[in-house]
């Protein structure tokens, strides 16, 4: 219902202008139309759905956002240098397994599988760049045979079974490592804030990551230069900025991003589970494109991409509180994305032709 | 032989408030070739667009063999009879598919031709029309294994399978050689001969000395100029398409000051004639020639872009031969890249961030953005450039033309340099603006060297201590824009062809 008052909104709000100076409303309609929109989520399902105001429903949320919005950022960093890296989900499966394999079968500390798993995922973004700049495959392409490479490669070692204490291994023997109590609790432990127990580990690393993410990308020169990129690649690279090493740090930004997800998706499940962590991709890629729409911003941005992944997550755990079924979430999700894109994409060019 | 096939008259286009062709009047008659000549700018693709259905005119009439011509589309204006080979031979071949594909695939794109492809049919028609253009191809081989020069005859017979009454041809030879080129004037010769009048848009002398019938002369998107009759005047045609509206530039040539530049035996390309060229503080010097003289390779030899063949280049005495921009800019070599849309202004920043690009590092502490900082500076440009806006934090798109042109132009004057190196500043500008930062130029030269390259004349008058003219890659000529005899320049602009070495010869013999 709520969504459809958006939809009107926006329709009504681009249909008739040609004026430019008459938008003042409009301007505002673009702006914060996005945040309204999730407060007035918020209050609806307060209203309608039965135990959804709290803090335990709201910890809820931020917990199940909290790998999917970390991935985001690190796509946000790719958009912004006018690229697109759609091999995370699978870096963040890829290392999951490998924290597991590390603990589990290598019998590992925590600090080494952490390093492994960093290092995995900088050195995944850095051949991702590395095959986009130099040998210039267009980034869609390559991170897509990255993607399909990965889902491969992160089975061969276990055959393709998952990974658990107790499991047989290919020559026989039996795994005997165990996870790591320290690394389980990077995604399990809860911090106490207001009530005791409130605050899952992971929903501080998606804060801290999406501060720094924000920090480097709005305040930094670094960040300016890549946002260049992105619009201006020709002029960027005249104005004497190195655009492929930006292009590969985005990538390995990137990639490192996706691996700490995966990490925390491996602490939280305690397992290196084959099956899990196939929506992250386009969960991640929505929230980071949800996040153009946010403040009006028409362009991909850390805070867009937060409250991206939040609209997301406030959407499917209200929907859920409310019953609805579970396949319905995807098409939800799918909805809200095409209607933020058109938000964006329309109002974008009606401001690049208006003034 | 000679009717008139095709009538512009008062032919009017604009793009926004850019008045690109100000009532137009040109009439093209069958069994000639009409040679276009024009500046960058001039309209002589707005024209051709018109021509070939691309663009709709605002105003004033086509007639062609007597009927209303008014296309929407291209392959209306194809099926009334007027063929358009672009210049970007890509545009008009693809690769992909055979040579027997690329003949007939207009053909497969009409409406009745049916589901299926017909293949031996389309062998056959297309080794028809390869053999009556004088083309010995296999048809069944792919475009994409082919050359240059076979691709652009394959653009070229293909626009013939058509019937063409006009054949548009922008810059054809571009990229062809001599023999090459020589084969594409025979075909041209053959069908000129066949009735077809042939509007052939060129900026190479030899080509348009070894085609022309008769050559029309375009400039701010009015007809500057008709040359007919047995002997063409081809300086007079070069003149009327670069002008010379003497404006009221008055330059005093200051004294120059340190030597910055210096160049020895400078070669652009392997082939090219080696040249020294010098440059000091204080001056302004204009670089100017026709389109493929060899000015942008220059400019970009300076700037990293590009390496030249051989030669020298020293900054302040030492040895300078910078890889890329980033290295250039280091050395205190800055260049205002031309086509400012596509190589310049990045869209999505403000005029500000547009300013503070290339020197983010002087307005951060720790790679962080001191944003008051760049603010003043950007204040302080718009005021110095005068650039008409509401405020530092405008998007750049809201600008016009001339004042995105300034703020390009302040991203590079924002700081000192030793050498500035202006590509087309004045490219898509209005004469307000253009006076504006012809001024600034001069103003702010005193503590470096400045080199401006320009195809316009006026331009270069406007703006510059000497005046260097380019043709071939290398050095022809040099003035200094004190009381210059335009002629001599423009013999120089357009000279150093073989045909003119030939009668300079012959007249030294006689």
């Amino acid at each position: 219902m709520s969504m459809n008052q958006t939809e009107t909104s926006s329709a009504g709000s681009r249909a008739p202008k040609r004026q430019p100076h008459s938008s003042g409303l409009i301007d505002i309609a673009i702006r914060y139309g996005f945040l309204a929109l999730l407060v007035g989520l918020v209050i609806f399902f307060s209203v309608f759905a039965n135990g959804f105001a709290g803090p335990r429903s709201a910890v809820f949320i931020f917990q199940s956002v909290a790998i999917t919005g970390i991935l985001a950022l690190g796509v946000t960093c790719t958009l912004v240098v006018g690229g697109f890296d759609l091999s995370i989900g699978s870096v963040a499966t890829s290392s999951m397994m490998l924290a597991a394999y590390m603990m589990v079968v290598l019998e590992q500390s925590a600090f080494v599988a952490i390093v492994a798993c960093l290092a995995m995922g900088a050195l995944i973004g850095l051949i991702n760049g590395l095959l986009i700049v130099k040998t210039k495959v267009p980034d869609l392409l390559a991170t897509l045979g990255m993607m399909f490479l990965l889902v491969g490669l992160q089975r061969i070692p276990t055959e393709g079974r998952s990974i658990a204490t107790g499991m047989s291994l290919p020559d026989g023997s039996t795994a005997e490592g165990t996870f790591s109590p320290l690394f389980l609790q990077l995604g399990r432990h809860r911090f106490d804030f207001m009530l005791d127990n409130l605050l899952p580990a992971p929903v501080i690393f998606l804060v801290v990551i999406g501060i720094l993410v924000w920090v480097f990308l709005e305040l930094t020169r670094h960040g300016r230069l890549m946002y260049a990129i992105g619009s201006n690649e020709r002029a960027a690279s005249l104005t004497g900025t190195n655009v492929n090493n930006y292009k590969i740090l985005a990538y390995m930004i990137s990639g490192v991003l996706a691996s700490i997800g995966g990490m925390l998706l491996a602490a939280r499940l305690g397992r290196g589970d084959i099956a899990s962590g196939t929506n992250l991709l386009l969960d991640a890629v929505a929230a980071s494109l949800i996040g153009f729409a946010v403040l009006g911003a028409a362009k991909p941005n850390a805070f867009g991409t937060s409250m991206g992944a939040l609209f997301v997550g406030i959407l499917l755990q209200g929907l859920t509180m409310m019953n609805a079924p579970y396949y319905t979430q995807d098409f939800i999700k799918g909805l809200v994305l095409v209607i933020a894109l058109v938000f964006t994409f329309s109002l974008s060019a009606r401001k690049a032709g208006g003034h | 032989m000679n009717g008139t096939l095709c009538d512009l008259r008062s032919v009017d286009k604009s793009f926004g408030d850019n008045r690109v062709l100000k009532q137009l009047n040109l009439s093209l008659p069958a069994g000639s070739v009409t040679v276009l000549m024009g500046a960058n700018g001039a309209g002589k693709s707005t024209l051709v667009k018109i021509l070939s259905g691309v663009h709709a005119l605002d105003a004033g009439s086509i007639t062609l063999l007597g009927k209303d011509f008014r296309p929407s589309t291209p392959s209306e204006a194809i099926r009334a009879g007027v063929v358009t080979v672009h210049q970007n031979i890509n545009d008009g071949v693809i690769p992909d598919l055979d040579v027997a594909s690329n003949l007939l695939i207009d053909r497969l794109a009409e409406p009745g031709y049916g589901f299926f492809l017909k293949r031996r049919q389309n062998y056959a028609d297309a080794e028809r029309i390869a053999s009556q253009m004088g083309l010995s191809l296999n048809v069944r081989q792919s475009v994409a294994e082919l050359g240059v020069a076979d691709r652009q005859l394959i653009a070229i017979a293909r626009a013939m399978a058509h019937d063409p009454q006009l054949l548009i041809l922008d810059e054809p030879t571009s990229s062809l050689s001599a023999s090459e080129a020589e084969r594409l004037f025979l075909l041209i010769e053959r069908l000129s001969a066949k009735g077809v009048a042939v509007l052939y848009i060129s900026h190479r002398m030899s080509d348009i000395r070894r085609i022309a019938d008769r050559i029309v002369s375009m400039r701010d998107g009015e007809i500057s100029g008709v040359f007919e009759g047995e002997e063409l005047d081809y300086e007079g045609a070069v003149n009327a398409m670069l002008g010379h509206r003497m404006t009221d530039a008055d330059i005093t040539i200051g004294t120059p000051g340190k030597r910055v530049l210096e160049i020895t035996d400078l070669k652009l390309l392997s082939g090219s004639k080696p040249f020294d060229f010098d440059l000091s503080e204080n001056e302004v010097v204009a670089i100017t020639g026709l389109l493929g003289s060899g000015k942008s390779a220059f400019a970009q030899s300076l700037f990293g872009l590009g390496r030249p063949a051989g030669g020298r280049i020293r900054i302040d005495g030492e040895d300078y031969a910078p890889a890329n921009p980033k290295a250039a800019i280091a050395r205190g070599v800055f260049m205002s890249a031309k086509d400012r849309a596509n190589n310049a202004v990045v869209a999505d920043f403000d005029i500000t961030r547009n300013i503070t690009l290339p020197f983010l590092g002087r307005y951060s502490n720790l790679s962080f953005v001191r944003r008051s900082d760049e603010r003043r500076t950007a204040n302080e440009m718009i005021e110095a450039l005068s650039v008409v806006c509401q405020g530092e934090t405008d998007s750049i798109g809201t600008l016009s033309g001339g004042n995105q042109q300034k703020v390009m132009l302040a991203r590079w004057l924002a700081e000192q340099c030793r050498l500035l190196l202006l590509d087309e500043p004045f490219q898509g500008v209005d004469i307000r603006a253009r006076r504006d930062i012809g001024r600034k130029i001069r103003e702010t030269a005193k503590n470096r060297a400045t080199l401006v390259f320009v195809s316009e004349l006026d331009e270069a008058l406007e703006v510059a201590d000497r005046i260097i003219v380019m043709t071939e890659h290398s050095v022809a000529a040099e003035f200094r824009n004190e009381n210059v005899d335009l002629n001599e320049i423009l013999t120089a602009v357009t000279g150093a062809m073989p045909a003119d070495a030939d009668s300079a010869a012959r007249t030294a013999h006689a």
